[in-house]
């Protein structure tokens, strides 16, 4: 599999660590409700098709980046850094911080809302 | 009072040959990690420059004027080799210059050489000069650059040994290939 | 024997071989198969399973009967394909599945058991009594099984791997990809043309046709040396691409060093890694045999590897040669032999009004129905309309139609597709991103057609790749029919095989049919059909049609079994070239390291770093006197370690506070400059995820040591939050790891031994435990931290690396002139055990600030990574084990890590277990063993006694539940 990075261009899977679903960088308020904090930690889709994830660029420029990618044709779609342009310099919070924004600045797709699905097939 | 003795990270091994290729320890000079603060890119680079003569490089790009080199190391930051600027406005700066073990590959095609080692298309026609890339060598983490027909290429200098011994097999097998 | 002026090997060149004992004679260009079929030999090999006489049946990469072992000293390869061999000067190779010799092997009594062995007879057979299975049929079954035999040697010789990438890689050098490759380089891509054979040029070498006039042989060759010359083609021979991956990604084995004598640090083979833009598959098509009864003697041959053995290597097959097809193709092997002045027996022709217009008898709607000689074919059978004849002949070549080389055009989940025109399976389309198929690896046989194929294929693939193709026109080629009407197994009595390799017949594959293995995968599984080293390359479909019939499926209902990496084996040895002994992974040295060996210090891994387990003085014979030596002379004198290998992070910028608050759970924006401070990493799940000192050097500038273990995880760690959580936050960070060598100097006589070296003295009370600030060392501008993991008064002092061995040297020496020295990772350990300090033993992944005693350290008034989920139900409490320490009660033998804690008089089981042990010592200090550990509700139970087992080491004796700290529990030595 081959992973373009934004900075260091294509490259081997390898090269990369992977770290699980992007949902993972939207880290909620500390005061947030207990279900909030265990849906963010521990409760991920599985998708066949389309998923966004977090890889570490590990043996290169150590940026994390966002992939876009299918996990039925292994195809990846759209690589974006997760962090957006240097920031403006005004900080910003630490928690609650929205990635959506982030990722509208580093030309991404927004996340589609988490939803649980409805059972395939069957009566309806 | 005794001075401290200083020893390079190869500790002046000698120079290996195996056909046409050569490989031996370079002296980088001091090495500073400069690195924009967030959102201050552009004031580290006019920083850098009126410090060293060179600005901030593009990804994957090396700089140079006179004896100092400003070389692509990650986002918005390079390590300057040849010189140590302090006190740069938008900008933290590191010393590095003995985290850093530079190892120098000299001999026609040396891209055949590192790319037993390399996963990164380093032809001349692909990475010519003026390009450096960050990259694992082995198992190693490495920065790799263009120097001529050949390559300078900088590893943590606790594993600058199983560098040497890494390219140097891969210099005898490449040999070997044209010697049988 | 060798026809005169025929063929492309250089006769004017001899190079000796041996096989089985005896010296024969090649040339330059044969390969082991052709030079023996030229000498005479036809017995090559036993079979698998009846050790049954076998020879060669194709002259390519798909063998599945001449599998070989090649020697080289005391190493052997086995199961080394006598067709894909090169032969060269000193060659050694041997016949394997066989004892005691290839013509007297005593296991061919299988053959006349056969009827005992179909499909399915182990698991029918060896099922009862279950006691058997390990100890009586596994033994005996795995003696008896397998082809070849490994020397059992370590293989010491060389391997490569490798990346390589360009625009278009053209896989397979026959007409249709000379011409891929040829219009695609022509246009300006960059190309890798890689071929498995050791000469370009594919089918074309076998054959005596003409391509734009010239002999096809030299055709290929003149376009080759034109492709040769282009600095924009890279030519691989000897190259198998094994395997189609993601994001154009190919996976490719070279030979290197195969094919001539072994020499010093030349590789054997090399496996590459191509990246391509775009890849055109050339892969051609591989001829297919008829089952019929007795099909497997050697002397029945492929057609085309006849044709290719004749044309290609002027190799002499046999003295009356006779061809079984059901095709046109096969017709000009008969011609070719005639033209040569061969004896064509007869040509078989299975369709009913085939031309029977020959210079040779043409048997047309006939079948071969079974063949004699024990060693070698003698005669055949023949069944025609008027009935049938037996035909003297010593060589049968057969051709049941072509099979396209579909494989890699499936190795990602891809499903071939039936043509009923060509009866075969084609590639399908757009099966492999970027893959494309050309030639006769998608059913297009005739020469016209593959070269117009490669051309328009490779055309399209430079225009894609945004070259414009420069007009080409195809070469005037022979365009010859090649009808085929399927025919897959001759219906009448005895054994038909299908897998040559691993003795699979059509009554097996029916079998499995009758016994409901009716899913092609099932059959597979249950006959063993296409397991073999050749994996069914030339049987696979033969065996499904058979199936297909045997359920009254058509074929492409049936389909075919799933197609995977690799097309031909890969050795494990060329895969993971490199990753032996000192290449399995980077070795770390310190500075001190030389220093350290040589006062004979034995130097053991922590993760990639060798460090110092101990430094033996004479007299010690054992690990235990010198540690227990090294302990005493820290606690009482001073003692010298190397700690360069924590990782230590350089973190700048007016942010950089506040990153730290948000990193640890205890605050450093409180710090004051030139102070350090203990903090204590979460992961967000409210586990521990490292621990540290970070000092304040300057109002924006801190240095963060992590441990050992996890400074790579910090780092990535760090890199992660400042990424997700705050971008914009003015701070940046480094490590510096390797920039600094640190030593801790500890001991009462520390700063005693310091002030001898630093251009400043320091004063106990100007630089109290947890001072840092800059020094000078001997001139050397360094840094000193007043921090300890002895208990001790203790300093780390650093300078930059160059200097780190000098200054190592010279510390040691000023200690022992003080009574003390080098103190290595033994002591290190006993000397933190003693105090209670944690390591990585202790934080393990599964602790809590509370379970080790550092709840109170998760400040109230800050957020931090992992603080919200600590405070979940069930990470704090009574129920959760908690660091205590241990001491046995009375005299005990030993204690270790891993064993576990229960109470006293229960019993000791998984329900029962209240904890386990972490860390253990023998404290010279205190004078016995002492152990850190987990115990439940373990800080309410300091003066409990609990029972300690390790059943593993036969430990189970009494322990007193006490305080980790040990030693010098107010810490009045620290702060002297």
């Amino acid at each position: 599999m081959r992973i373009t990075c934004p900075l260091c261009g294509e490259r081997d899977r390898r090269e990369f660590t992977y770290y699980g679903d992007a949902v993972y960088a939207d880290r909620p308020a500390q005061d947030a409700q207990m279900a909030v904090w265990d849906d963010y930690l521990h409760l991920r889709d599985n998708p066949a098709g389309q998923t966004r994830d977090l890889w570490y660029h590990e043996t290169g420029c150590s940026s994390w980046l966002v992939i876009t990618r299918n996990t039925v044709t292994h195809a990846v779609v759209a690589t974006a850094l997760l962090a957006a342009d240097g920031g403006d310099g005004a900080g910003g919070a630490a928690s609650g911080g929205s990635i959506s924004a982030k990722l509208k600045r580093s030309g991404a797709k927004k996340p589609a809302a988490r939803k649980p699905r409805a059972p395939k097939g069957g009566a309806a | 009072m005794p001075s401290l003795i200083a020893k390079s990270p190869l500790d002046g091994v000698e120079p290996a040959s195996h056909g046409p290729w050569r490989l031996s320890e370079a002296d980088p000079g001091p090495i500073a990690l400069v690195a924009a603060l967030p959102g201050q890119a552009a004031r580290a680079s006019a920083a850098l420059k009126k410090a060293t003569g060179l600005g901030l490089p593009e990804a994957n790009r090396i700089v140079v004027k006179g004896g100092v080199r400003a070389v692509w190391s990650g986002r918005e930051q390079c390590l300057v080799l040849g010189a140590m600027p302090t006190d740069l406005a938008g900008a933290v700066v590191v010393d590095q210059s003995d985290g850093w073990a530079m190892l120098r590959l000299d001999g026609p095609a040396a891209d055949r050489v590192l790319s037993r080692l390399v996963p990164v298309d380093l032809r001349p026609s692909h990475f010519g000069e003026g390009q450096a890339c960050r990259a694992p060598l082995g198992h190693m983490q490495a920065v790799i650059l263009r120097a001529g027909e050949g390559f300078e290429i900088l590893v943590f200098r606790s594993m600058a040994k199983t560098a040497w011994h890494e390219i140097e097999t891969a210099m005898r097998q490449l040999a070997a290939r044209s010697h049988a | 024997m060798r026809i005169d002026g025929k063929g492309l090997v250089d006769r004017s060149t001899t190079l000796g071989f041996r096989f089985d004992g005896r010296d024969y004679v090649g040339h330059e260009g044969d390969t082991l198969a052709s030079a023996l079929l030229a000498n005479g030999v036809r017995l090559f090999g036993r079979s698998f399973k009846y050790h049954r006489p076998r020879g060669v049946l194709t002259a390519g990469s798909e063998e599945p009967n001449a599998l070989v072992e090649v020697l080289e000293d005391a190493q052997k390869t086995p199961n080394v394909r006598a067709t894909v061999q090169e032969v060269f000067a000193g060659l050694q190779a041997q016949s394997q599945n066989r004892w005691p010799s290839l013509s007297h092997d005593i296991l061919a009594v299988n053959d006349l058991l056969s009827p005992f062995f179909s499909a399915g007879f182990y698991y029918k057979t060896f099922m009862w009594p279950r006691a058997f299975w390990e100890r009586i049929y596994e033994p005996a079954i795995r003696r008896a099984a397998g082809l070849g035999a490994h020397s059992g040697r370590h293989d010491e010789a060389a391997d490569e791997k490798a990346p390589a990438f360009c625009d278009l890689l053209v896989i397979g050098a026959g007409p249709s990809g000379l011409m891929a490759a040829l219009a695609a380089a022509r246009a300006g891509a960059d190309v890798i043309l890689a071929d498995e054979d050791f000469r370009m040029g594919g089918r074309l070498l076998s054959a005596t046709e003409e391509v734009a006039g010239q002999p096809a042989p030299d055709w290929a060759a003149s376009v080759v040396e034109e492709l040769q010359g282009m600095a924009n083609v890279r030519l691989m021979p000897r190259t198998t691409v094994t395997g189609a991956y993601d994001g154009g990604t190919y996976g490719a084995l070279e030979r290197v060093g195969l094919h001539r004598p072994a020499a010093p640090d030349l590789p054997r083979e090399c496996f590459w890694r191509i990246v391509a833009r775009r890849a055109i598959l050339c892969a051609g098509a591989l001829e297919r045999p008829i089952a019929f009864a007795d099909n497997d003697r050697p002397g029945v041959m492929m057609a085309s590897a006849v044709r290719a053995y004749l044309n290609r290597w002027g190799a002499v097959p046999g003295k009356a040669v006779t061809v079984f097809a059901n095709n046109d193709g096969a017709r000009a092997l008969a011609r070719d032999l005639v033209a040569s002045g061969i004896a064509v027996a007869a040509l078989i022709d299975s369709r009913d009004g085939a031309s029977t217009a020959e210079d040779f008898p043409v048997y047309a709607g006939a079948q071969v129905i079974g063949t004699r000689g024990r060693k070698g074919l003698r005669e055949i059978t023949v069944r025609h309309s008027a009935g049938t004849v037996r035909l003297a002949s010593d060589c049968l070549a057969i051709s049941g139609g072509w099979n396209p080389s579909v494989h890699l055009s499936c190795h990602m989940n891809g499903r071939p597709v039936w043509s009923p025109e060509i009866a075969a399976f084609v590639p399908a389309e757009g099966a492999v991103p970027g893959l494309t198929a050309a030639g006769a690896a998608r059913g297009r046989y005739s020469t016209a057609a593959c070269l117009a194929d490669g051309l328009e294929a490779g055309r399209a693939a430079a225009r894609e790749l945004g070259f414009k193709a420069p007009p080409l026109t195809v070469p005037v080629a022979e365009d010859g029919a090649c009808a085929v009407t399927p025919l897959w197994a001759v219906a009448g009595r005895g054994r038909a095989w299908l897998d040559f390799a691993n003795d699979v017949t059509v009554k097996d594959v029916k079998l499995a049919a009758q016994e409901n293995y009716a899913s092609v995968e099932h059959m597979k599984r249950y006959t063993t059909q296409g397991m073999a080293p050749d994996q069914g390359k030339s049987s696979n479909i033969g065996a499904l049609a058979v199936l297909a019939d045997a359920t009254g499926r058509g074929i492409a209902e049936t389909g075919t079994t799933t197609y995977r990496p690799p097309y031909s084996p890969v050795s494990i040895a060329a895969m993971g070239a490199g990753g032996r002994a000192e290449g399995f992974a980077p070795q770390r040295f310190l500075t001190s390291h030389g220093a350290s060996v040589e006062r004979g210090a034995p130097m053991i891994e922590a993760g990639l770093w060798y460090r110092p387990s101990y430094f033996p003085r004479p007299g010690e014979t054992t690990w235990r006197e010198a540690c227990d030596r090294e302990v005493a002379m820290v606690r009482d004198a001073v003692g010298v370690a190397d700690v360069s290998t924590l990782g230590k992070i350089d973190i700048q910028g007016p942010d950089a506070a506040r990153f730290l608050d948000l990193l640890y759970t205890n605050t450093f924006s409180t710090l004051p400059v030139g102070r350090v401070r203990y903090g204590l990493m979460l992961r967000e799940d409210g586990h521990v995820l490292d621990d540290g000192t970070t000092a304040r050097l300057g109002e924006n500038h801190f240095l963060m040591t992590t441990t050992t273990a996890a400074a790579g995880l910090v780092m990535r760690h760090m890199d992660f939050v400042q990424q997700a959580h705050c971008p914009g936050w003015q701070v940046r960070f480094a490590s510096v790891t390797e920039h600094w060598a640190q030593f801790a100097v500890a001991g009462p006589r520390a700063r005693e031994l310091l002030n001898t070296v630093l251009d400043t003295p320091v004063k106990g009370e100007a630089f109290p435990f947890m001072a840092c600030g800059p020094v000078g060392v001997q001139g050397v501008a360094g840094r000193l931290f007043r921090i300890s993991f002895s208990g001790e008064e203790g300093y780390e002092i650093a300078v930059p690396a160059r200097h780190g061995e000098a200054l190592f040297r010279d510390l040691v020496a000023r200690a022992e002139a003080l009574g003390g020295g080098p103190y290595g990772m033994e002591a290190l350990n006993v000397l933190r055990i003693e105090k209670g300090f944690i390591t990585h033993a202790e934080i393990h992944g599964r602790v809590t600030a509370f379970d080790i005693g550092m709840a109170r350290m998760v400040s109230a008034k800050k957020d931090c990574i992992g603080k919200a989920a600590a405070t979940r139900p069930g990470l704090s409490g009574e129920a959760r084990e908690q660091l205590v320490g241990l001491r046995p009660v009375g005299a005990v033998k030993a204690m270790q890590a891993g064993a576990h804690l229960f109470n006293p008089g229960e019993d000791v089981t998984r329900e029962t277990d209240q904890g386990y042990v972490t860390s253990t010592c023998y404290s010279p200090t205190l004078g016995g063993f002492l152990a850190l550990g987990f115990l439940r509700n373990g800080r309410a139970r300091h003066g409990e006694m609990v029972r300690l087992v390790d059943h593993l080491r036969g430990l189970d004796y009494l322990c007193e539940v006490s305080d980790p700290v040990f030693f010098d529990p107010e810490g009045g030595k620290l702060r002297a």
